[in-house]
């Protein structure tokens, strides 16, 4: 931690940076993400366990970007986000300077090459009952699976926190919110909300991270993250593609090559 | 109304909603999904739970639901057939297990949209619903009913208050005539209450603030730097509206063609960006700063005003859902702190 919060001071210090963005301590045990400016900021920053929500969101958040340069403290998940943005064009300039954290060591990660050599040695890791839950859905036969979305969707009422929890939704304007033409339907009902979470299921497919904040973030408690997962799986295997680690990968699903087996393409 | 208390023991109390349940009353209950806690259906008694501190969602959906039917028409044969949902029937309603907050919040919930213009549906909806609320013999640090004029034994709002004394026990207050007809209806079930002090059963919520004083400090803060710094972690998502008991905004949906369609009513929130956006796309709330600062505003500043009620019962449901941990209880200490109180 303490080695963290001077890497902060430091890179605040030298004006490399304008925010470094973290976590802090939040209410009744949770952290909080926290933005350092100043030194006595940076002596607030955490690092622990606790730090699931992705951090790379704020990358994006207009109030963040009008401070200047900023350097995030990034959980393996934040680095395969900040390949996957860099991939989508989503940084003109240059990448926000990433610190990633290993046994109170902190490294900077500042260009393709090495967030990307980071991305690829530390795969994916879900809790097992997340790997779980991914493997009992797509065992399911196609009813009882839409039984047990239906069962969950139920619950969506559309407050879109998965949305604004997820930093590939960066959209300045969503699908959802166009009207003309109207893709989606607005209402939360069970067709709305199938409308609604199939559409961004095919936005994430072969983009999701798979980080998970989608679901943390949920508060119907629906595990959201479940369909996004499943989808970058099957882009994974039918496509050989997977995002989040190579910083200059043509998009799987909006790119195409000549050579394709597929005839639609030609 | 008559102050009268009875006393139910626990089988007592589920013998009761059973025979609602078996009367064929539409009963909402709390019930548990995976670790939180929802008001759901019921149509079995047993699967209501008693052990929590808060649900997830309030209650307000029975009054107030997130897609509401307004009006529809079908083309057939014969021609265009308009349905005025008004018009159906509202089946009667039980909501069990709601917090005194969370009944003090659909009070004003109801008392807002009664006032000017009576919206019909809300009305209607309370006026087939029997609101059956249990004190709180615990809360949780983000509680803070106290400083929003309610407590953890409020009678507001209620029809009926339970709270659980010794031996599995309930005192029951019977705060309306639609409690006292329910109890008259099961009356074997309940016994005459000797005179028993609730109080000292009752979860201990702190005041940390006084509203007037909040309400004070915000009339002079619109312009004031603190809301910009207070929303960076605000992801601008409804989690907080929805969640909230007296959060009432919406919007309305038109769906369907020529032939057929619908006309609903749909929850919305102040967060979003899309809530203030004009048609030619200027958007006087441009960013979470001013949506922020709108939703405090508006809870503890304008309602007071116009509405002369608070626009938050302190049920704490926005802190713990709020994936970015917005704790209000805390934001609103330290607009206490920061912003000089004048006049
Ligand atoms: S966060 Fe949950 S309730 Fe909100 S829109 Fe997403 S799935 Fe629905
Ligand atoms: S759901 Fe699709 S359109 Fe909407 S923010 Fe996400 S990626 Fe963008
Ligand atoms: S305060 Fe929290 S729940 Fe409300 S809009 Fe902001 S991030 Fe979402
Ligand atoms: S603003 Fe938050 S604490 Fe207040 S009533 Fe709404 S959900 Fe409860």
């Amino acid at each position: 931690m303490q080695s963290l919060q001077h890497k902060a001071a430091e890179l605040l210090g030298s004006n490399r940076a304008s925010v470094v963005i973290g976590y802090a301590e939040g209410s009744d045990g949770r952290v909080r993400p926290h933005f350092a400016r100043t030194n006595d900021d940076a002596k607030a920053l955490v690092w622990d366990q606790r730090c699931k929500q992705n951090l790379a969101v704020y990358l994006t958040k207009h109030e963040i970007k009008e401070m200047g340069p900023a350097a995030i403290i990034a959980s393996p998940a934040v680095v395969r986000t900040i390949v996957q943005m860099a991939s989508e064009q989503q940084f003109v300039r240059s990448f926000p300077i990433t610190l990633v954290v290993d046994n109170d060591q902190v490294t900077e990660l500042n260009d393709g090459p090495s967030l990307e050599a980071f991305a690829t040695s530390h795969p994916v890791l879900f809790p097992s009952h997340v790997t779980k839950e991914v493997e009992d859905l797509a065992a399911m036969s196609v009813a009882d699976r839409f039984a047990f979305w239906q069962e969950e969707f139920s619950r969506c009422f559309k407050c879109y926190a998965c949305r604004s929890a997820c930093p590939l939704c960066y959209c300045t304007k969503c699908i959802t919110e166009s009207n003309q033409p109207q893709w989606v339907t607005v209402a939360p009902h069970a067709l709305g909300n199938f409308e609604w979470h199939l559409n961004r299921a095919m936005h994430l497919a072969g983009r999701c991270i798979q980080c998970g904040s989608c679901t943390l973030a949920c508060p119907a408690g629906i595990p959201i993250a479940l369909l996004t997962i499943e989808a970058s799986n099957i882009v994974q295997r039918e496509f050989g593609y997977q995002p989040g680690i190579k910083a200059d990968a043509p998009a799987a699903l909006s790119s195409f090559r000549v050579e394709d087996k597929e005839a639609f393409i030609r | 109304m008559t102050s009268t208390t009875y006393t139910l023991t626990h089988d007592n109390l589920n013998a009761l909603l059973r025979a609602l349940v078996a009367a064929g009353k539409q009963l909402h209950a709390p019930q548990r999904v995976g670790p939180k806690v929802f008001f759901k259906p019921v149509n079995d008694a047993a699967t209501i739970v008693f052990d929590y501190v808060q649900t997830a969602e309030s209650p307000k959906s029975l009054l107030f639901p997130k897609a509401e039917f307004l009006v529809s028409y079908r083309q057939n044969s014969e021609g265009m057939v308009v349905t005025d949902h008004l018009q159906k029937e509202i089946p009667e309603m039980i909501l069990f297990g709601s917090r005194p907050c969370d009944a003090a919040a659909l009070s004003r919930f109801v008392q807002f949209f009664a006032d000017g213009h009576a919206d019909a549906m809300v009305t209607q909806r309370r006026r087939a619903l029997t609101i059956i609320s249990m004190s709180c013999i615990a809360s949780d640090p983000a509680c803070f009913c106290t400083s929003c004029g309610s407590s953890p034994g409020d009678t507001t709002g209620s029809d009926l208050l339970l709270t659980p004394i010794s031996n599995g026990r309930y005192l029951v207050d019977v705060v309306t005539e639609k409690g006292q007809s329910l109890v008259a209806a099961n009356e074997a079930l309940f016994e005459q209450a000797p005179t028993i002090v609730k109080d000292s059963y009752l979860a201990t919520v702190e005041a940390v603030f006084t509203p007037e004083e909040i309400t004070k400090r915000l009339a002079t803060s619109f312009n004031d730097p603190i809301w910009k710094n207070a929303s960076l972690r605000c992801i601008g998502c409804g989690a907080c509206a929805y969640v909230c008991p007296t959060c009432s905004c919406f919007t309305i949906e038109d769906e369907g063609n020529d032939r057929t369609g619908d006309r609903l009513r749909c929850w919305d929130s102040c967060a979003f960006a899309l809530f203030t956006v004009h048609t030619t796309g200027h958007n006087p709330r441009p960013t979470q700063t001013e949506r922020w600062r709108q939703r405090v505003m508006h809870k503890f500043s304008y309602l007071p005003e116009t509405n002369h009620f608070l626009g938050c019962v302190g049920c704490g449901r926005c802190s713990r859902a709020c994936p970015a941990d917005m704790n209000l209880k805390e934001q609103i200490i330290a607009i206490a702190e920061l912003l000089p109180a004048i006049g």
